[in-house]
């Protein structure tokens, strides 16, 4: 027995000529349960919080501290977009861990969408960070022969930054489902708690790169 | 032998031999990381930070080859 082609994704219905794969309505489930989540915690904030705002304020006083070390500037500018992919990230990759639902970053196009938004807001960070004369002539730096190479590693980063999120939660899917398939019910279990701690890690390497990215394309001194 | 058959070997190759390079690379660094931290336990945070952040660089080459090998498995365009 052959596991499915992690390549390829199951059709879930036909959205006129769209063909609505069931990553990304797990990709909408996610989206529902995190937004009114973050809805139903920040409706009665308090100056005294209670357990669910406390945790809330860990969380993003964590994130934007983590991101203050990072950029070593004032991390309020990038927390929106950061904080939001880290959370999404987190729950995206641990999500694969309930029956029967898979999680969508094992498929190359959600990684793929991600790496974009990546890709395009260190660019938008770097206008407007130093403006277009300033962020265009930080590409011919130190030398102008070393442009075509600053090009490159551009799209190279984000290429492997893709790659890098689908291979090992793709991997390790694929791994578990091939041990299911050769060895039996309760075997996989030591190999799914070590794929919860590749998730959460590769939510915080994805967002601590993007978080160089951006920082390195914002700042003057790169 | 077919194009099939010569496409499974590659795959088992490009993993095996693509996954020595990045092991040597990881296992260097977080002997240098070992070391920096028993030098400057202070400092733990900021290296181990550095240290996941190399490592994921190092892992991405290993992730190439399997990526490879898993395109050359499931989505042949030879075979």
């Amino acid at each position: 027995m052959t596991p499915a082609s992690p390549l390829a994704s199951a059709v879930v219905f036909h959205l006129g000529a769209v063909r609505v794969t069931r990553p990304v309505v797990t990709t909408w489930a996610i989206m529902a349960v995190l937004a009114l989540g973050s809805w139903s915690v920040t409706r009665r904030l308090r100056a005294e919080p209670a357990r669910g705002q406390a945790l809330l304020e860990l969380l993003v006083t964590g994130i934007e501290g983590q991101i203050e070390e990072v950029v070593r500037r004032q991390a309020r500018p990038l927390l929106p977009l950061l904080g939001t992919l880290f959370i999404f990230l987190l729950t995206a990759n641990v999500c694969g861990i309930l029956p029967g639902v898979q999680a969508p970053t094992g498929r190359l196009e959600t990684p793929a969408a991600l790496a974009l938004v990546v890709f395009l807001s260190v660019h938008w960070y770097g206008v407007r960070g130093r403006g277009l004369r300033g962020y265009l002539g930080s590409f011919a730096r130190p030398k102008l022969i070393m442009l075509p190479l600053n090009v490159l590693s551009e799209i190279t980063r984000t290429f492997s930054l893709m790659v890098r999120l689908f291979g090992n939660i793709m991997s390790g899917e694929f791994l578990i489902a091939l041990v299911l398939a050769l060895a039996g019910l309760f075997v996989p279990i030591p190999l799914m708690a070590l794929e919860l701690l590749v998730g959460v890690v590769q939510a915080y390497i994805f967002s601590v790169l993007a978080t160089v990215f951006i920082g390195a394309a914002a700042s003057e001194d790169s | 032998m077919d194009a099939k058959v010569i496409s499974i070997i590659a795959a088992s190759v490009a993993v095996s031999i693509g996954s020595i390079g990045p092991a040597l690379g990881e296992g260097r660094s977080v002997a240098a990381a070992m070391d920096a931290i028993a030098r400057q336990p202070e400092a733990a945070g900021t290296i181990s930070r550095t240290l996941f952040v190399g490592l994921a660089m190092i892992e991405t080459m290993a992730i190439y080859c399997l990526v490879i090998a898993l395109i050359l498995l499931f989505a042949n365009p030879y075979a």
